[in-house]
């Protein structure tokens, strides 16, 4: 039986098991505070597909400047270069370092268009859901919420280099607005999928449960 | 089985509920090192960790240590042409701020330098006032506080991103490791066995937590 069928909801900061209000099915917009910690407590998470659209969407235009503006500005004596993602993992690609090519390009760029893709489909898996697709997409959704972090290691190694390489004489690197963009992308997806709720995709169960 | 907590508190002490799919299901003892799992979809449940509060807080005293060392020290110095350079993270920072890209060097501060020193510092408190038996009034904000704060830390993230300059940058320059990056990665390694302690078991009730070992 489900939480919510049994008029229970559970506390998502100390997974204690709350009295719903009323004890009946509960409204899904009446917190309650746990009795343990103090947080509000939901029957599911509040507004939470026009939340994950909302960040979703965000992201994904963001993604467009995150890839067209250079991350990284090299500059020597005698000529200054910029990069982009893309150019960082062909400049890897072709001075042989393929794995690390392959390495930043897994993080830069299959990792966010994997996130973005995945829970775009996962919300609107969510609104009309199948039993045969809750424990698939249920896995998918862990998943994703365990990758996106990695995406912010491309913003890491621009900082780095951009702190440590200052011979004002003849080079210097700097950020550019690219990594800005990168990394407003990459919380803004994880936003995105911390307000996702993958109870939603088991609620139809709640009503064929009931009835046996 | 009887209800624990029944007594009107408004929460059923005795049961568990799954946070991925919501099903319900009724607590059992499980070992330290052991998990209970969701029978519908698997997701873990509830678990008992193999460490003790007070293993856990010599963990992260070490971490704390290892934390103050990686961020005093550079990470690493390049050389090229005579000329030294080199730079801590918190320089990074300062460097990325500087050079007007504001929200990349707010960005970096926060998920590599504030957020996991607050969350050292905070699992610290706890876990002294778990060991000494004692909860002060800001034991639940701040446990609250950091969980809400820890999927934000990215210090492993971070220790990837200081090998991958370390490799691009050799390079161009003659490179030699710092102290910090050896305090990084042993940051990196102390912070696997902390993130792997289910915070939860915080939560639990005082005298609980003793009683069952």
């Amino acid at each position: 039986m489900k939480a919510l069928t049994a008029g229970l909801r559970v506390c998502l900061v100390c997974r204690t098991v709350c009295h719903a209000p009323g004890d009946g099915m509960g409204d899904d917009r009446a917190p309650v505070r746990c009795p343990r910690c103090g947080a509000a407590v939901h029957a599911r998470k509040a507004d939470s597909l026009a939340r994950t659209w909302a960040f979703l969407i965000a992201a994904a235009i963001l993604y467009i400047p995150a890839n067209l503006l250079p991350v990284m500005r090299t500059s020597t004596l005698f000529h200054t270069s910029d990069n982009t993602i893309i150019s960082g993992v062909a400049y890897f690609w072709t001075s042989g370092s393929p794995e690390l090519a392959v390495l930043i390009f897994t993080v830069s760029v299959v990792v966010p268009i994997t996130k973005i893709v995945a829970l775009a489909f996962l919300a609107w898996r969510a609104r009309k859901p199948f039993r045969a697709d809750a424990h698939p997409l249920g896995r998918l959704y862990s998943v994703v919420e365990l990758i996106g972090r990695w995406s912010m290691l491309d913003v890491f190694v621009v900082a780095l280099m951009a702190g440590m390489v200052q011979f004002r004489s003849f080079a210097t690197i700097t950020a550019g607005p690219g990594a800005a963009a990168f990394g407003a992308m990459v919380v803004l997806s994880m936003l995105a999928a911390h307000s996702f709720d993958p109870r939603l995709l088991w609620d139809h169960h709640g009503r064929s449960d009931d009835a046996r | 089985m009887t209800p624990v907590a029944a007594e009107g508190d408004g929460t059923e002490a005795d049961l568990a509920a799954c946070p991925e799919c919501d099903e319900l299901h009724v607590r059992r003892a499980v070992r330290p090192g052991e998990r209970a799992r969701c029978t519908r979809c698997g997701t873990t449940l509830y678990r008992r960790p193999r460490r003790r509060p007070d293993h856990m807080l010599a963990i992260v005293t070490a971490a704390l240590i290892a934390f103050v060392v990686a961020n005093t020290f550079p990470i690493l110095v390049l050389r090229a042409q005579g000329i030294l350079s080199e730079a801590t993270l918190l320089g990074s920072v300062a460097a990325l701020w500087t050079e007007g890209q504001e929200p990349a060097a707010v960005l970096v501060f926060l998920t590599a330098w504030l957020f996991p020193l607050f969350d050292l510092l905070a699992l610290f408190v706890l876990l002294l006032s778990v060991t000494t038996g004692r909860r002060p009034a800001l034991y639940a904000p701040l446990l609250r506080a950091l969980q809400a704060v820890r999927p934000w830390g990215m210090i492993e993230v971070l220790m990837l991103g200081v090998l991958v300059s370390l490799i691009k940058l050799s390079r161009m320059a003659d490179v030699v490791p710092g102290v910090a990056l050896w305090a990084f990665i042993a940051l990196t390694v102390l912070l696997a066995a902390i993130l792997s302690y289910d915070l939860r078991v915080l939560w639990r009730p005082v005298p609980h937590q003793e009683a069952a070992r």
